[in-house]
């Protein structure tokens, strides 16, 4: 993935975005909501948090919580180990609690489940974290600020989206050359040694509260999120809040128009989900040379900001706000990488993106989920969860005796280790459907349209059966995924009811998609099944070149490959005769074969129901 | 404390709370940032008008069963709900009554039964409306309630300790991303909104306590649909979208801003409004039970239902008591077809039964129905 390399403009001489980031964050951590940082981890990942802890003012809280940090620790409840021991109860407060007022760095963000991430969001919506107890609910304050370190690749599952949405910068560190100037840092004692930014981001603290209001600024901020297709208006406000940060950071009480591209550049870029249709390459070039953001900008840019708020301005304000808001546009697309801008820029469609938003694979990856089928009696083994409820039932009616046998015991709860119940569950894996269609020349002769109504009659019913979705379609030269796995069967109906049919037909290139999405579904713990309509003739190789002969080898050799994953399959034959192709085609696959001319679509859906059902 | 030898080393390096740096911190922290933010006001929030409207008469006719939220994130879902609610007057309730029952009232708990029994005066103190957000991935025990661990440890004694539910008792629950949530939870959910009891029967605990609330369910339909059954059991549905006016949004961002730099300021400018609407909504309350219903209404809403082809009568009673609330929101004695109109969409969108490939639009299809029905 390439950078956005406007970054590093001039050596050393202007701050970078990474640097820039660290400071607002540094400045006001709760209000920016923080940072969603995508890096590997890895040098340039350390530098910034070290920088970023450096600058932070002494002895501002930092924890850093795991993806997989339970109830009692995140909140805060009852100290289990320490119960125990003692005797009597013993709280522990939340690691959020604890963080008041500063940085929760958030570890291996991307696989945070659901349930983690709604927490914590929580605590950043309100500013309080509440531990219950006895029934009575204690708030304790929480106003941080999360670094939640994503490291997931372009196919795993995003940042869970509840926490994405609040977390004011979206920071790609990508290579070294990228790295902060840290060799003012003792990477191994950053807490004695005060940052170059301390200074600095102690001034802004103080300096923030007086940034003042600017309207034309608002509202150029507002319309570049509108037409970049961001429904939230958490973005456009946390962008003004960024703007406000940066020019506290500047030493000045009014936000200028540096400050909000700046802003675009860090919070609304990354969250572009369309392009609004204008020509980009002038305003790409005019984002980067205001981009250094430093002191001297235009002379105009300095009446834009204090007390613009008197009504007989609002006319001009507003015709600068737009002039203003295509400059953002402008600032905004530096923070695009090449491919997601093409992407957006070619369909005005919203990317799949949000589609897998809240599922979680985290979740799952644990075993330890499902539905909870009661507890028994076991040892405590890595994985499993204590049922505190039931041990201590089952330790209860001894107490009396033990204490007895025993009278040299400290006080407290005498547990042994046959008392130990742990939970059970059972997990209901989720399944997800893969349609791989042929759209191919071939196809659309004959019956592409009856395809598409097959596969509708197949999504009603993954509707009861509350199943997943996905579509891949291949035509032409490659396989294409239509659609990630996703629930929502009216995005299957409209990716599929824009399929065009012709071209060639690369059927490797379908069943390679498959395997490829299959292993990915697996992974996230729910079960692939693949249903391929297709009539078989290859005629497309897998290296996108044509030839008959070449094109039915490599199908059959990734059909191969699917039959080793060991994932149910269903291969409906499209062509108007059966073919001997498709058959063997579904035998190397070890698939279910139908074909569609004896079936009319109904019948094929109690097929595939049949067939999800065996699988 | 062994949790604690787990823990990432740059937090052992931390000064233990207490000491004098930490204290300082605290207190630098708490400086710049209120140690508990307020809500934003109510009557400050932009648009949002069905929402609002949606929320409002599920609070002042609880039995009309929970309301959904269905759109975009930051809309201002929750925003709406804990405004609301700290709108609302503090309740009286029962002290030392561990489900905050009111006066008169009567559970299964110590204090209670001492009450009833009149053994124990019965005192009241005050307590803020409360708001209980149901974060995803929240156990059952959780929810319901569970063993009450201190007296089980300490004393060997098997207790309850109230859950989520019975904090919510007469007040909101929030649940955000409710298609997200096990179904299992949200049957659990819908089945105590609507009795407004919770029954606990496990780990040999056997306990019911009243918990009747507001249920607000939340959602990105993009992520995923709720199951039809599930549905049908929320009282009203609102879809809410960005505003894609500008100025508008502008609005929102502006007033935030303001909010976030002053918070007391801002609440103050805003509490004649909020004052206004919270009488607004006892009066409603107070005039409800007295609001009729005339037999044409009823009719018009069977013939509504039947012509939209909606499964079941809940959707007549919701349609039926949505507009009795509307009527009585704005201090009307009589529920007329107006009120019918205005509320319909709400109480019937999620109700049509549809091809689940069908996008077009369930409101516009009630709204053809409204047509039909009103305009003959």
């Amino acid at each position: 993935m390439a950078a956005p390399d406007a970054r590093v403009t001039a050596e050393g001489a202007a701050p970078t975005d990474a640097d820039w980031a660290l400071r607002i964050v540094a400045v006001d951590p709760a209000g920016t909501g923080g940072v969603r940082l995508r890096a590997a981890p890895g040098r340039a990942r350390d530098d910034w948090l070290a920088a970023l802890r450096a600058a932070l003012p002494a002895g501002t809280p930092w924890q850093r919580v795991p993806s997989h940090i339970g109830d009692e620790r995140l909140l805060g409840g009852i100290d289990l180990a320490g119960t125990l021991r003692r005797g009597h109860l013993v709280m522990q407060p939340g690691v959020l609690a604890q963080a008041h007022g500063g940085v929760v760095v958030l570890a291996m963000a991307e696989r945070c489940g659901a349930g983690v991430a709604a927490r914590i969001a929580q605590a950043v919506d309100t500013g309080t974290t509440r531990l219950q107890h006895a029934g009575a609910a204690v708030a304790s304050p929480a106003c941080i600020g999360v670094v939640a370190l994503d490291e997931g690749m372009a196919d795993d599952a995003p940042l869970q989206a509840t926490l994405s949405e609040r977390l004011g910068i979206d920071l790609r560190l990508v290579d070294s050359r990228d790295r902060l100037d840290v060799s003012a840092i003792d990477s191994a004692d950053v807490t004695t040694r005060p940052s170059p930014h301390r200074v600095e981001v102690d001034r802004a603290r103080s300096l923030l509260p007086q940034v003042e209001a600017n309207d034309s600024i608002v509202a150029a901020l507002c319309e570049a999120a509108q037409a970049l297709g961001i429904a939230s208006l958490r973005a456009p406000w946390l962008a003004w809040r960024v703007a406000c940060v940066a020019a506290a950071l500047e030493g000045r009480r009014d936000v200028r128009a540096a400050d909000a591209a700046l802003a675009a550049r860090l919070v609304l870029g990354p969250r572009a989900r369309t392009w609004p249709q204008q020509p980009q390459a002038p305003e790409k070039a005019d984002a980067s040379d205001d981009h250094p953001a430093a002191e001297p900008q235009d002379p105009h840019d300095g009446d834009d900001a204090p007390g613009s708020q008197e009504t007989g301005r609002q006319e001009d304000a507003a015709e600068r706000a737009q002039e203003m808001s295509e400059r953002l546009l402008g600032a905004a697309a530096v923070t695009l990488p090449g491919a997601l801008l093409a992407s957006i820029a070619g369909s005005a469609e919203t990317p799949q993106r949000s589609a897998a938003g809240g599922r979680s694979g985290g979740a799952r990856r644990s075993g330890a989920r499902g539905r909870p089928i009661g507890s028994a009696r076991g040892a405590l083994r890595g994985g499993v969860r204590l049922d505190l409820l039931a041990t201590l039932r089952a330790a209860a009616p001894w107490q009396t005796l033990r204490r007895r046998e025993a009278p040299s015991q400290p006080v407290g709860l005498l547990v042994r280790s046959d008392d130990f119940h742990v939970r059970r569950f059972r997990e209901q894996r989720e399944s997800t459907t893969v349609f791989a269609v042929d759209a191919s020349g071939s196809q659309a002769l004959h019956r592409l349209a009856e395809t598409k109504g097959a596969v509708e009659l197949l999504l009603a019913d993954c509707y009861v059966r509350r199943d997943r979705v996905a579509v891949i379609a291949f035509r032409g030269v490659q396989a294409q995924l239509l659609l990630a796995p996703t629930r929502s069967l009216v995005h299957a109906r409209r990716s599929l009811a824009g399929l065009p049919g012709g071209g060639g037909t690369p059927l490797a290139s379908g069943l390679v998609a498959a395997c490829e999405l299959a292993g990915k579904i697996m992974r996230d713990g729910g079960t692939p099944l693949l249903v391929l309509l297709t009539d078989g003739s290859a005629n497309v190789a897998l290296d996108g070149s044509g030839g008959r002969q070449q094109a039915l080898a490599d199908a059959l050799a990734a059909a191969k490959a699917w039959a080793r994953i060991g994932a149910g399959a269903l291969l409906v034959d499209t062509a108007p005769r059966a073919h001997a192709q498709a058959q063997a085609l579904a035998g190397a696959m070890q698939a279910r074969y139908v074909a569609l001319p004896d079936a009319d679509a109904h019948l094929l859906a109690r097929t595939i129901a049949g067939g999800a059902a065996n699988a | 404390m062994e949790r604690h030898a787990g823990l990432p080393s740059n937090e052992a390096d931390a000064p233990p709370s207490g000491s004098p740096s930490r204290t300082a911190v605290r207190r630098r922290a708490t400086a710049t940032s209120p140690p508990m933010r307020r809500a934003y006001p109510f009557s400050a929030i932009v648009g949002q008008d069905e929402m609002k409207r949606a929320i409002l008469i599920a609070a002042i006719e609880p039995a009309i069963g929970g309301v959904l939220v269905f759109g975009d994130r930051g809309t201002g879902k929750s925003t709406a709900v804990r405004g609301l609610a700290a709108l609302l007057p503090a309740m009286p309730a029962v002290s030392g009554c561990g489900y905050g029952c009111a006066l008169g009232e009567s559970c299964d708990c110590d204090t209670c039964r001492a009450i009833l029994a009149g053994t124990r005066q019965a005192r009241v103190r005050r307590v803020p409306v409360p708001v209980v957000d149901l974060p995803l991935g929240a156990s059952e025990d959780r929810v319901i309630g569970a063993l009450d661990l201190e007296r089980a440890l300490t004393q060997g004694v098997r207790r309850f300790e109230p859950g989520l539910l019975a904090r919510a008792h007469r007040g909101f629950l929030y649940i955000d991303e409710v298609n997200l949530l096990e179904d299992h939870l949200v049957d659990l959910l819908i089945d105590v909104a609507a009795s407004g009891e919770n029954v606990v029967e496990r780990e040999g605990l056997s306990v019911r306590h009243p918990a009747r609330f507001v249920l607000i369910g939340s959602g990105n339909p993009e992520e995923g649909e709720l199951r039809p059954q599930l549905l049908d059991r929320f009282g009203l549905s609102v879809e809410v979208r960005t505003p894609g006016d500008i100025a508008q949004r502008v609005q929102v961002v502006k007033r935030r801003d303001a909010f976030e730099r002053d918070p007391i300021e801002f609440t103050r400018a805003w509490d004649k409004e909020d004052a206004r609407i919270r009488r607004r909504l006892l009066a409603a309350r107070a005039r409800l039970a007295a609001t009729q219903v005339p037999d044409a209404t009823l009719e018009r809403a069977a013939r509504l239902c039947v012509n939209l082809g909606t499964d079941g009568l809940r959707g007549e009673l919701t349609l039926v008591r949505a507009a009795r609330a509307q009527a009585a929101w704005q201090g009307e004695a009589v529920v007329a077809d107006h009120h019918l109109r205005q509320v319909a969409a709400s109480a019937l969108r999620h109700r049509l039964r549809r091809d689940p490939l069908d996008d077009s639009g369930s409101t516009e299809r009630i709204d053809r129905a409204l047509a039909e029905v009103f305009d003959d």
